[in-house]
């Protein structure tokens, strides 16, 4: 997928001044924290989950090599094949050669980031093949050809009016005055629509939330049950999962699950948890003929042994955008790739580099409700602190910015200095704002006053008030 | 976070309500815009039992510099203060975000000066700020104080997760006279403010800190207060270019009955 990241300023004032987006992004609050909320205040071990999911990651990390080779050794064991691929370019390929292989017309998809990250679609229609997204919202942004806003909800930011105004341009076939407002009626009509897609596609691709090592399984969890449509009514299952999925065992998998649908959509457990492990059986009732898992690294082993490597315990739950205040206020199409949000703003600079992503770690306050939320105990935060430091050490942010900075330090270190040029400009200021309290605007500080005052200082600062206190004294 | 060792409380405790020496963090915007908020600090922690000294080698804390990637002034900035505040029982900032950047932060910064790493730990674990350095470890169950109306609370981020400062200014909230506290729904969301933020993407801090204020207004609350003066400023920044006509002030001034000068934005009458 193309980045649009350089422009994030551009893209967040056009997300502002869009009001249809602004009321979709309203009901975040109310959907995704207050439910989080609730379900994680009801698990007393929630706090002690949160350690383990952490530490199986660690482990894993330290361990990465070791377990990817134990889960293709069980895969091929179980029937299937593992195709490791380096670059998005080898991945698209990858699957591209597998539904030729199949003559596909159609391929069905499960909700996936990284086919996102791969730009799947876009090739796979290049190359004469219709993808089909069986995810309500994927299906309903592939309509409106947009990407995905958000990680676990990606038309959060379309409206119920605007789904309805699609699907009746797209559903000519329906009765025109049907009705269409409820989630339910959405989902009926997709559903009616897609039936036959499933039983009428050569190759059902999806995303994996997990990997286990030792039985060569994936697991997606999914509401819909479209997952499981996708990947066992095609005639070949392909998996695509970036490398960082893996878990040692069937038990870490169900540790981190425990955690995963609490801080994503606030439920106990999404409603199907689906496990694969190998095509069909001889004696299997059903199943895919084949079962591929495509492993893509994209730039991820290479953040391993460096301050970056904490992301990759990211379990993409989405609390951190759920839970952000940037994110509320702009919307995912405003990070400008697949990733928005906290983690999109360390795991973007990490795979597309910080010279195109370099806006996203800077567009935070550093509030920490993230990381406070971040079911794996990402400090994400502090690593959007390196990567300003990379930016700082690399000259790629406004050269204005850092001669002000360095300026300002040089005084900061001088105290004396310090204390004589501020004591002179606060008496200034508060002499020229003293009776109104305030300035609308200020040479120098068009930043601040260009949306609120700023209010006048007191006059004297401190550090002068208490010497003439202390030599009265 | 703001865990101390078993060392560390006895330490505490051997020192709790007899005369501590303490050095007060001024933070650079009380100096330079409200040195009202400092003189109030040094009032609540005298009636507390402390001796208070303000080191005259203090500028700020380094923040601007940390989170802008310069770690090299961060540093400079960072062993200016570790040698200002040598000697101290406690430091003590009417910031969380001062004190949560010395608490949290000063220690990583010299990994590869494990001397330095050093004296940075042992200030990091005398560092607090204000309001929950009186209740915590001072003691302090109530304030002499009075004030007649509403108010309501912002708890700013820094504070409130990095320091786990949520109850305590509730706590002596409850004992000022007069005062009454109605709650802010949005109280523990981010008000836009962020240091260099609000001045490198003025729109979505804008959008940020306009929710806050109409959330403030629809307290119906006379006053809002917070412990740090970087969110009052932009919180109240915004107030006045609406027109609202909700008063500003640091939590200290409420605290320490030194609510009497114009608030924060406000002209002098």
């Amino acid at each position: 997928m193309d980045s649009t990241s350089k422009n994030f300023k551009a893209n967040s004032r056009r997300a502002l001044d869009d009001s249809t987006l602004q009321r979709a992004l309203g009901n975040i609050k109310t959907g995704f924290q207050e439910k989080r909320r609730q379900v994680t205040s009801e698990l007393p071990e929630f706090e002690a989950l949160r350690d383990q999911g952490r530490d199986i990651k660690n482990h894993v990390l330290a361990n990465l090599d070791f377990y990817l080779e134990r889960f293709e050794e069980k895969v091929v064991e179980n029937g299937g094949v593992v195709h490791w691929c380096r670059t998005p370019e080898e991945a698209r390929k990858t699957i591209l050669d597998i539904a030729k292989t199949r003559n596909a017309q159609t391929v069905t998809k499960g909700k996936s980031m990284v086919a996102e990250e791969i730009g799947l679609n876009d090739y796979l229609e290049e190359n004469g093949i219709e993808p089909v997204e069986t995810d309500l919202g994927e299906y309903i942004i592939q309509l409106r050809h947009e990407p995905p806003s958000h990680i676990i909800a990606p038309a959060i930011h379309v409206t119920r009016e605007q789904i309805a105004e699609d699907f009746r341009k797209h559903h000519t076939d329906l009765d025109p005055e049907r009705r269409l407002e409820t989630p339910q009626d959405f989902t009926d009509e997709a559903r009616a629509k897609l039936r036959d897609r499933y039983f009428a596609a050569d190759v059902g691709v999806t995303g994996a939330n997990f990997l286990i090592a030792e039985t060569g399984s994936t697991v997606i969890v999914t509401n819909e049950g479209n997952g499981d449509m996708t990947q066992l009514l095609g005639k070949c299952h392909v998996v695509i999962a970036s490398l960082e999925k893996i878990v040692p065992t069937l038990e870490d998998a169900s540790t981190i699950l425990r955690l995963l649908a609490r801080s994503a959509t606030g439920q106990e457990m999404s409603v199907y948890t689906t496990f694969s492990t190998g095509p069909r059986r001889a004696k299997d009732l059903d199943g895919p003929e084949e079962f591929h898992v495509v492993l893509l690294d994209n730039g991820r082993s290479a953040m391993l042994g460096t301050e970056f490597q904490d992301m990759l315990r990211c379990i993409r739950c989405a609390a951190c955008m759920n839970h952000c205040p940037v994110y509320a206020a702009v919307g995912g199409h405003a990070y400008g790739w697949v990733y928005p949000g906290p983690m999109g703003a360390v795991l973007t600079p990490s795979l597309i580099g910080v010279e195109e992503a370099g806006h996203l770690p800077n567009a935070s306050t550093f509030c920490g409700r993230c990381e406070s939320v971040c079911p794996m105990r990402i400090p994400l935060p502090k690593m959007m602190r390196h990567y300003r430091t990379r930016e700082f050490e690399r000259d790629l942010g406004s050269p204005r910015v850092k001669s002000a900075l360095k300026l300002w330090a040089g005084l900061a270190t001088r105290p004396k200095l310090y204390r004589f040029a501020t004591g002179i400009v606060m008496r200034v200021l508060g002499a020229l704002g003293g009776k109104a309290g305030k300035f609308k605007s200020l040479p120098l500080a068009g930043g601040w006053t260009k949306v609120r005052d700023m209010p006048a200082p007191q006059g004297k600062t401190f550090h002068q008030l208490y010497a003439e206190k202390k030599r009265v004294a | 976070m703001g865990e101390f060792s078993a060392e560390g409380a006895a330490f505490m405790a051997s020192n709790t309500k007899t005369n501590p020496k303490v050095g007060l963090f001024v933070t650079c915007l009380v100096d330079l815009y409200r040195p009202s908020v400092g003189f109030a600090a040094i009032k609540l922690l005298e009636d507390a039992g402390c001796t208070v000294e303000v080191p005259d080698a203090q500028t700020c804390c380094g923040q601007p510099a940390f989170n802008s990637g310069d770690l090299p002034d961060t540093r400079a900035i960072a062993r200016q203060v570790i040698d200002a505040f040598e000697g101290f029982d406690y430091v003590v900032a009417p910031s969380g975000s001062c004190a949560g950047m010395i608490h949290e932060h000063y220690p990583a910064l010299f990994a590869d000066e494990p001397e330095t790493a050093q004296r940075a730990q042992h200030l990091s674990k005398r560092t607090h700020e204000l309001v929950s350095f009186l209740v915590d470890v001072m003691g302090v169950e109530g304030v002499d104080a009075k004030l007649d109306g509403s108010v309501t609370y912002h708890d700013s981020c820094s504070g409130l997760r990095e320091l786990g400062v949520k109850a305590q200014p509730r706590k002596l909230l409850s004992t000022v006279k007069g005062l009454s506290l109605t709650e802010l729904p949005s109280a523990e969301i981010c008000c836009g403010f962020g240091g260099t933020f609000c001045i490198k993407y003025p729109d979505i801090s804008d959008k940020m800190v306009t929710d806050k204020v109409t959330d403030v207004a629809a307290t119906g609350a006379a006053t809002l207060l917070a412990g740090d003066l970087g969110c009052l400023l932009n919180m109240a920044g915004k107030i006045k270019r609406l027109g609202h006509t909700t008063k500003v002030r640091h939590v200290a001034e409420v605290l320490a009955d030194m609510a009497d000068q114009p608030g924060i934005g406000d002209g002098k009458a």
